[in-house]
């Protein structure tokens, strides 16, 4: 497998990519979906992945699609002046309409004001394999840049043959292009009256170096701030067409459960309401959604349930259940652990362990479909249109030229809005539905039990070091929760790393970071406890052992502003350090916890992150984004666990499941480090990885108490 | 069983026709269509519902519409005049304090409750305001920011 290759593979832990739907339709040839067996989704690989060629996996839903390399799919530019950009991206918070508005703008010459972008349309934008996998950035963004660089070439071109003055010899900017010689100037609108026809894009062109940047690089606000202080921005919950009907799902007791009975006899009497029994699937369409659930609750039906694991023994579970390797890249491997650990003079051998946590969008699943003739739109809060396309076209067994899929600007995602539920619910209710519309919205009990979660697992590690604070050895097993991130960036001669796979309990899923978290956690613990097994600062430890400068950076900078090594102060006080490598960014974070253990009491005081993801593109959107992942990271460091008994998720509402609020915020500081001679890389991860075994250092430092579980939970641990 | 219910909201006056045992939100959004108050769990946990009640914080989703009759309602489009922003709407705008801003509207409209009581809060009695509120982007440094920028505009222009 070539290099590139290898970087488009699909992340094992992305569970959902390779899910079947959650319903089966009758409607839908049974079977449609072809999966390949227990095998890994691949991005096919672009031809030139240099260029920043973005291509899908295989599995259902996608296509072995190039991005499209006509200037016009992706560009245009009005009459008025205004220019427009595509591309296929979802706005999830991440503040993409943005970026991608900035770059455009800074590479074609025009003011930000007159860029607007349409993303996220299955029948506008070119073709996206989704927003996911911090892949924007290092992906798209260069892509628009080419295709706004091409288009200026082409302007600028025209207006050379109109003046006969040599294109090299003219300046581009500001919406014009500028003859300095002359002084003379035309406008890209007026450039643009006539059509310049279909354009490739050149497979090289020189587009600005950061150093150059005017609009990109800039702290520009978020693009239509305004609809969204005002509420007037439309979720895909907010939508109403007219002659809307309101859909309900009826959820099983448990997850797995069959539907053996079914009596609508109560049920069909009422009036206007739409019924949908199909297999296993029962919903209901109404003008209300309180008519929705009545009609619900007038069916008489029973269930067949089946035992399933519990959270009490999830861990030994995923241990006992892992399947044997069946791939290649699972496994890396590097000289000999065996004689690594026997030149140690310290070696530990200890285990990790993180449960399931939520993401917990505020905005809940939601779409709205609608059926005209044979045709499907479907406006939904997804973060891949394109793949929600391929499912819709399966299940209703019609050609994807015949499905739109529509994102609006949505509620957040965090990998959490991978998969199709919520537009296949909706479009097979509206099917039933006679060309009327019909929005479902999943209730938070819903979003807490039917989505999908980032996966257990359950981390194993030994280590070795010598009388010099090295690394002689690396011994790394991953069981379940996923790959990202699984390889140490530290320095060890002799190394094994290998990720067991095992069959889902819940179903699992991509999640912030992937398991970028759940591998840091444990290695940067391991790390800690090895450092205070040597009697050598944890900072000075990882230093002794780390080649990659931009780690060093990061860790350097973040010791400077935390004051590392710093002298306690007060009873109860611990700092703690972690940090790490992931998707091209490069982060530390530094942690100051109290412990107050009369009150069995634990706050965490303040965070220092340094982030590192080469050339900023946007510094304020970025602090935002920074800050955002360290706090969503408080939860699943500290409190944030699926609990979940015979396949009934037992703690599905915000006053049982635990997210972080106002006070569990601590003083934050991010340092941000704008690296112009490294190309952009995304930025919506790797913030969120190094938090949780950070303050777990810290809550060690506070008290040699060693937290070897997410969450930490670290009050239990002051009785 | 539907009665008629007589709504005052964002100054207007509406009649409807609903259970008064329907929550307000509900009304709001699908009868009225004032979907700027958002739905985010439906049992007064995530505040993503909140608007003010006789010019106080409630949550949308636990008040019965029966109930919600009886003083006047004022919904994250009500705050708006004149093609003017509210000082907090302004605040949250200038401060950044929003990422996929789907508990925006909730936000602003607890600060709005806090600062008519209490003018000029303390960092601690902003948290406390919005406790019942959750952001799950993490946005909270700079919607406390947001808040104080607000009081400080409010405070000039009571001057």
């Amino acid at each position: 497998m070539s290099t590139a290759e290898k970087a488009f593979l699909a992340e094992p832990e992305r569970y959902e990519f390779r899910a079947l739907p959650m319903h089966k339709f009758t409607l839908a040839r049974r079977d449609f979906f072809k999966i390949f067996g227990t095998g890994l989704a691949i991005f096919a690989v672009a031809k030139d992945v240099s260029a920043g060629q973005e291509t899908a996996p295989a599995p259902h839903g996608f296509h072995n699609e190039e991005l499209p390399k006509e200037i016009g799919a992706w560009l245009h530019i009005g009459e008025d002046g205004m220019v427009t950009g595509f591309a296929g991206k979802a706005e999830i918070g991440q503040n993409v309409r943005t970026t991608l508005a900035q770059t455009i703008a800074d590479e074609l010459g025009v003011a930000f004001e007159n860029m607007r972008m349409v993303l996220g349309d299955t029948a506008l934008t070119p073709f996206d394999a989704g927003t996911f996998g911090s892949r924007t950035t290092p992906t798209i963004t260069p892509q628009l840049r080419r295709v706004a660089a091409a288009a200026r070439d082409l302007l600028s071109e025209r207006a050379s043959k109109q003046w006969n003055v040599p294109a090299e010899k003219l300046v581009a900017g500001n919406g014009k292009i500028t003859d300095p010689a002359s002084g003379r100037t035309l406008r890209y609108a007026e450039l643009a009256r006539e059509s310049f026809g279909e354009h490739q894009l050149p497979v090289e062109d020189p587009v600005k170096p950061p150093t150059e940047w005017t609009i990109a690089g800039q702290p520009i606000p978020k693009v239509d701030g305004r609809e969204f202080v005002t509420g007037g921005h439309r979720y895909s919950p907010d939508l109403r067409p007219e002659g809307m009907l309101y859909g309900k799902v009826l959820r099983p007791p448990s997850f797995g459960a069959t539907l053996i009975s079914y009596d609508d006899s109560s049920a069909k009497a009422l009036s206007g309401v739409v019924l949908v029994h199909d297999g296993d699937f029962v919903g209901a369409a109404a003008p209300t959604v309180a008519a929705a659930e009545h009609a619900l609750t007038s069916l008489r039906v029973q269930w067949k349930e089946v035992p399933q694991i519990s959270d009490q023994e999830i861990f030994s579970y995923l241990k006992k259940n892992a399947l044997p390797s069946r791939e290649e890249r699972f496994q890396q491997k590097k000289g000999s652990v065996a004689e690594g650990l026997a030149a140690a003079t310290h070696t530990l051998d200890a285990s990790y362990t993180v449960a399931y946590i939520a993401h917990a969008p505020m905005e809940p699943r939601a779409a709205v479909a609608q059926w005209t003739d044979s045709k499907l739109t479907v406006w939904m809060g997804t973060q891949r249109p394109f793949a929600v396309r391929g499912d819709l076209a399966a299940i209703f067994h019609i050609p994807e030229k015949d499905v739109r899929v529509i994102v609006p600007d949505t509620g957040s995602a965090y990998g959490g809005k991978h998969t199709s539920d919520a537009g296949l619910e909706a479009g097979r209710l509206a099917r039933a539905a006679g060309g009327r519309p019909v929005k479902l919205v999943w209730t938070r009990e819903e979003e807490f039990t039917w989505a999908y979660f980032r996966p257990a697992g359950v981390i194993d590690v030994k280590s070795g070091i010598a009388v010099d604070g090295k690394l002689t050895a690396w011994e790394f097993h991953n069981y379940h929760s996923g790959m990202s991130a699984i390889e140490t960036p530290y320095v060890v001669a002799n190394q094994f790393t290998e990720y067991h796979q095992v069959p889902l309990v819940l179903r699992s899923g991509s999640y912030r970071g992937l398991a970028a978290t759940a591998n840091h956690f444990a290695r940067e613990t391991h790390m800690d406890t090895l450092a205070h097994t040597a009697s050598i600062d944890p900072l000075e430890f990882r230093m002794k052992n780390l080649a990659d400068p931009r780690m060093r950076v990061v860790l350097e900078r973040g010791a400077r502003a935390f004051g590392w090594p710093r002298q306690k102060t007060a009873e109860g006080q611990g700092f703690g350090v972690a940090a790490g490598y992931e998707k091209g960014s490069y982060v530390a974070t530094f942690s100051e916890i109290f412990v107050d253990r009369k009150a069995g009491v634990v706050q965490v005081k303040k965070l220092v992150e340094v982030f590192e993801c080469g050339a900023i593109v946007n510094p304020d959107g970025l602090r935002n984004q920074v800050v955002g992942a360290m706090i969503q990271g408080l939860g699943g460091a500290l409190f944030e666990a699926i609990q979940f008994q015979n396949g009934r998720i037992t703690n599905s509402h915000f006053s049982s499941y635990r997210v972080p609020r106002f006070r569990d915020v601590p003083e934050i500081e991010a340092i941000l480090l704008d690296r112009k001679d490294i190309p952009s890389a995304g930025a919506g991860e790797t913030p969120i990885m190094a938090i949780a075994p950070s303050i777990g250092n810290a809550f060690y430092d506070a008290t040699k108490v060693r937290l070897t579980g997410l969450p930490l939970q670290p009050e239990r641990y002051l009785a | 069983m539907a009665t008629n219910i007589e709504l005052e909201i964002n100054g207007k006056h509406y009649s409807v026709s609903y259970s008064p045992d329907t929550p307000l939100l509900y009304v709001l959004r699908d009868e009225i269509g004032l979907t700027g108050t958002k739905y985010g769990c439906g049992e007064g946990m995530c505040g993503a519902c909140t608007v003010l009640l006789g010019g106080t914080a409630r949550r949308s989703c636990q008040i019965p519409v029966g109930v919600a009759a009886s003083r006047p309602i004022t919904t994250i489009e009500g705050l708006e005049k004149q093609g003017k922003l509210h000082p907090v709407q302004q605040a949250f705008l200038d401060a950044g304090a929003f990422q996929c801003a789907y508990c925006t509207s909730g936000m602003i409209m607890s600060s709005v409750s806090l600062l008519q009581a209490t003018p000029h809060p303390s960092a601690e009695q902003i948290v406390q305001a919005l406790q019942g509120n959750i952001c799950r982007c993490g946005t909270h440094p700079r919607i406390i920011d947001a808040v104080q920028r607000a009081a400080g505009k409010m405070q000039e222009h009571a001057k």
